[in-house]
């Protein structure tokens, strides 16, 4: 493995060995250190979660991080080009994690450089790591991916997380994906032709909640709409909260790629459903896994 | 009145004929003709016993490869492609849409690479011909045949 560029560029076999992995360390079993090197976490978009997690995460394996957390921080805001940005990463650091607003740049950055790639989100469609933290999740909650049913719900059209899900489970088997969104925020016609498993849109959580087993929550994301006045049409449009959670089946979850904003009542966190904590957490095993497999051959 | 308007044959190079009317223009642009130093004739709304009326591309000294014969299926499917040598048709070639076009499509996404850094080349690859839809290899947005038709025309 030597990038991780796109959510459909991993096959079954390697998602598997890396929940394998990560399930190892969870469980505390020692894995190899990875000395003398160094990580750049660039992110010339902001993000919190994502950043820190890949920076503790390499910490733990021993490696070292350096970077930027925005782009105002980089000589991209002294007009140099995202290219040579990367060629100056890759003289200092032997991996690349990039975070990006443009569609397609951690794809670009591996043409630009030998140096391993890792996306940390890039553009509205891409975010592979943050799939394989969904599935994880998924996966220590039911014990398999395949045969679920999925609701996911939220903001269709902008969201990258809820794209590259989508993606990633091309490579298993769901039963069923509900598509919940306003119509504003409907799943592009485009992308919705490369899903190869059964779905369906609608505007009602209620009408599909009590289907599903995997309810995958987004938050309505204010710096991705071209103006205040559409993102005020819709910025509270679903609300997860104790009554829906009582119309879900007995063993179904809550998952959300975070942060939150309204979209899940708090007092939702302290049902057996909300499991978004435990899937932030496990952010650090999984991307320990993948640093793992790329840097610790 | 003789309308006739004589252009000299060419010794070596490519004469691209049964070009539909008007689409010859686009073709210097396509193929990056007036970069080079060769002479290039563009005869447009000539006789033709096939379609009433057509134009013609003739470059001197240079032999079209087959990427470039490809990238003509864009305007002008029907077109015949003649290899010139010592006067004759060396050999006959026809456009066959590419399966990649680099460099010459512009992603009509506006949040892709490809339009913010000046080194990230577009790349849109075929995904079917009838309907022509080709995809960009950076953000996976489609174009269509009148949008690729759009860009390569300039209009």
């Amino acid at each position: 493995m030597k990038n991780i560029i796109s959510s459909t560029d991993l096959g079954r076999k390697e998602i598997e060995e890396i929940f394998s992995l990560a399930s190892s360390i969870k469980k505390g079993k020692k894995v190899k250190a990875i000395r003398d090197k160094v990580v750049a976490l660039a992110f010339f978009e902001p993000s919190t979660r994502t950043f820190t997690s890949f920076d503790v995460a390499a910490k733990r394996l021993g490696l070292q991080t350096t970077g930027f957390r925005s782009e105002h921080e980089t000589s991209v805001a002294k007009e140099e080009t995202f290219a040579d940005t990367i060629r100056m990463l890759s003289s200092y650091a032997d991996c690349l994690v990039i975070r990006h607003k443009f569609d397609g740049a951690a794809k670009f950055a591996s043409q630009i450089t030998n140096r391993p790639i890792i996306n940390a989100g890039d553009g509205k469609r891409e975010h592979p790591t943050q799939s394989l933290i969904d599935l994880y999740t998924v996966l220590n909650s039911f014990g398999k991916i395949d045969g679920l049913r999925y609701g996911i719900v939220g903001d269709l059209k902008y969201g990258r997380a809820v794209h590259s899900l989508l993606s990633m489970l091309t490579t298993f088997k769901p039963r069923h994906v509900h598509l919940i969104s306003p119509r504003q925020l409907e799943m592009p016609k485009g992308f919705l032709k490369g899903l190869n498993y059964p779905y369906g849109e609608t505007e009602r959580l209620e009408s599909v909640i009590g289907d599903v087993d995997v309810l995958y929550a987004t938050r309505i994301q204010k710096e991705r709409f071209p103006d205040e006045i559409e993102y005020n049409k819709v910025k509270e449009s679903y609300r997860i909260d104790r009554d829906i959670v009582s119309r879900m089946k007995d063993k179904a979850i809550i998952l959300h790629p975070l942060p939150r904003v309204t979209e899940i009542s708090r007092d939702v966190d302290a049902t057996e459903k909300a499991k978004y904590f435990e899937q932030a957490g496990n952010g650090v095993p999984i991307r320990m896994a993948l640093y793992s497999k790329i840097l610790g051959g | 009145m003789d309308d006739t308007i004589m252009i000299n044959k060419i010794r070596h190079g490519t004469v691209i004929d049964h070009i539909p009317v008007r689409k010859a223009l686009m073709i210097p642009r396509i193929l990056r003709l007036t970069e080079g130093k060769d002479t290039i004739a563009i005869l447009v709304n000539a006789k033709s016993r096939l379609m009433d009326r057509k134009d013609i591309v003739k470059i001197e000294n240079r032999i079209l490869k087959d990427s470039e014969v490809n990238m003509l299926s864009l305007i002008a499917p029907g077109a015949t492609i003649n290899m010139i040598k010592d006067y004759k048709v060396a050999e006959k070639k026809s456009a066959v849409i590419p399966q990649r076009i680099e460099g010459l499509l512009k992603c009509p996404n506006g949040h892709c690479i490809t339009n913010h850094d000046p080194e990230a080349l577009t790349v849109f690859d075929l995904v079917t011909k009838s309907p022509l839809e080709m995809r960009c290899g950076y953000c996976n947005v489609s174009i269509d045949e009148s949008e690729a038709l759009k860009q390569v025309s300039g209009e």
